[in-house]
């Protein structure tokens, strides 16, 4: 997908702490991704919502759901279909960064996107 | 033929791993006002095998309560089998308050005797004496049976000995972890694989008859509740629902499973399934999120975490009622609730100055008080009588287990020989 611009490359959206706000930068990103699959409907995203060590597993599951939610409410404004997306929330259960530290945690609140075939 | 394996893999799984020796126990802090007791190493009377010592098996489960400091057998000045043979004055002399004498006797083959007497040493006088019949296999389980007995007699309070835990061990490197859902002895003995996934495994909850386990796996790439009977391995999805099924609890009475459920709108709330007719009916609503349901023991309400007010909070609604109150209030954190069996406490993850801490609420007074002192305490569980809390400490990458008294003044940590452990879950009484 190199031919789609360094936007597209970018698929982690992070997040702040205990929030699912997507910041400007974020939003760029997203719009790219949404321009892509209304252009590409026969492509799919998973949209895999995380979240950092601290607090509650069952807590930080919800979490994880709405951050995965708000990404997924940008990109169907951005133009994607229902039926191109699925959403998933692994909570804290798979860290990108392992450490128990707010370097770590930063990495950890996030949403990625995966496509499919 | 991807059919092929994964039945290949659900069946692996069901096949009951045999037993090894998972956790190892200290006590870390506290323990000084405890009980001077002695336990007297029994004696032992079959060639052929052996010796088996229970002594040390109910030292250790009387250590562990919290409120019994058993003697090292070298500081013993004597070491009698029956109580004729005790000399009071000795154990006068060490200050123990407790002589705890027995024997184990042949009793047909593979098959003992095990005959135990329990003094009050100032008094000179026998409090408790019983023999019971026990297995060669059964020798470890009649010892924590004889731990209960003599727990019960000396402080009013059923013993906790012969109770399991339910427990997550991960191991593997971190780019392909292994996840076990163990049940094991409350002393970390006995350990059994229930279920083994290469996806996170969380949340398992007890049955109350402690038959079946509830848990949540991620083995199909999703959140899903599973049901598990433990003698059998068999289980059973119980709930698949589009988007999170998670936080399984039981109710009191066992028909009901409350299942956090966001059925694909990122809107996470409790419902209530019943477990026979399979008939859904939603607890609570809102577009904040609802989850970790924990019954009251009358089974008439739920106690939640909700961050409907902005930050998560723990909330009680008495069913058929649907308004909330908010039960919480000191700190900018507490989540997932666990109500003692006693009734009277309720054992929270409370945010204390940036650490989140095991925390215990008085239900009528309102108060909490701080039980733990890591940095990433979760998952509080209380033993069936109420008087222990095991919770989840982070330990850096090696994420351990804690022990803690409920007043607060005893606390053990409980590591893995292997991995990491999290997500305990302390099972209730056994059932005679």
């Amino acid at each position: 997908m190199s031919d789609t611009g360094l936007l597209l490359d970018n698929r982690t959206i992070y997040f702040g702490s205990d929030a699912v706000q997507i910041s400007p930068e974020s939003l760029e990103i997203l719009e790219q991704h949404g321009e892509f699959l209304s252009l590409h409907p026969q492509s799919t995203l998973r949209i895999e919502g995380h979240a950092d060590e601290r607090g509650s597993r069952e807590y930080n599951l919800g979490l994880g759901e709405r951050r995965a939610q708000a990404v997924r409410s940008v990109l169907l404004v951005q133009g994607a279909s229902a039926g191109q997306l699925t959403t998933v929330s692994y909570g804290e259960e798979r860290p990108a960064v392992f450490g128990s530290d707010e370097s770590a945690w930063v990495m950890n609140r996030r949403v990625e996107l995966v496509y499919g075939k | 033929m991807n059919k092929l394996i994964r039945f290949a893999a659900v069946c692996l799984m069901l096949i009951a791993v045999n037993a090894m020796a998972e956790l190892q126990i200290d006590i870390t802090r506290g323990g000084a006002d405890a009980s001077p007791i002695a336990v007297v190493p029994f004696s032992w009377n079959d060639p052929g095998y052996g010796p088996y010592d229970v002594a040390a098996v109910v030292g250790a489960d009387l250590a562990r309560s919290g409120r019994f400091a058993p003697m090292p057998v070298n500081d013993m000045l004597q070491k009698p089998t029956t109580g004729a043979a005790i000399d009071f004055s000795d154990w006068r002399i060490l200050g123990t308050e407790v002589v705890i004498v027995g024997e184990v006797l042949p009793n047909g083959k593979d098959n003992y005797m095990i005959q135990f007497q329990v003094f009050d040493v100032f008094r000179g006088k026998q409090i408790l004496g019983y023999r019971l019949p026990s297995s060669r296999a059964g020798l470890r389980a009649a010892s924590h049976r004889i731990s209960d007995m003599i727990y019960e007699k000396l402080t009013g309070v059923k013993g906790v000995a012969s109770t399991r835990i339910a427990y997550v061990n991960v191991t593997g490197p971190a780019a392909s972890p292994v996840y076990r859902l163990i049940v094991a002895d409350a002393d970390g003995e006995n350990a059994n694989v229930m279920v083994e996934s290469e996806k996170p495994l969380l949340s398992p909850s007890w049955s109350p008859d402690g038959r079946r386990i509830a848990y949540v796996s991620f083995e199909n790439d999703t959140s899903e509740v599973f049901v598990q009977v433990l003698r059998t391995g068999v289980r059973q999805r119980v709930s698949a629902r589009p988007g999170i099924n998670s936080a399984p609890a039981w109710s009191p009475d066992g028909r009901q499973l409350a299942l956090t459920l966001s059925k694909g709108r990122g809107d996470l709330d409790v419902y209530s399934l019943d477990l026979s007719t399979q008939v859904l009916t939603r607890l609570t609503s809102g577009p904040s999120i609802e989850t970790e349901a924990a019954w009251s023991a009358d089974g008439k309400s739920v106690y939640f975490t909700s961050d409907r007010g902005g930050a998560p909070q723990v909330y009680q609604m008495t069913l058929g009622d649907s308004r909330a109150q908010r039960v919480t209030f000191e700190g900018p954190y507490n989540a997932r609730p666990r109500i003692s069996p006693t009734t009277d406490k309720m054992a929270v993850v409370h945010n204390d100055r940036g650490n989140y801490r095991i925390a215990v609420v008085d239900l009528d007074r309102g108060y909490s008080q701080v039980l733990s002192d890591g940095r990433l305490d979760e998952a509080p569980s209380f033993a069936p009588n109420g008087e222990l809390i095991i919770y989840a400490t982070g330990e850096g990458r090696r994420g351990a287990l804690g022990l803690v008294s409920t007043d607060g003044r005893v606390q053990q940590s409980i590591k893995s020989v292997e991995g990491e452990v999290r997500e305990p879950a302390w099972g209730p009484f056994p059932v005679n």
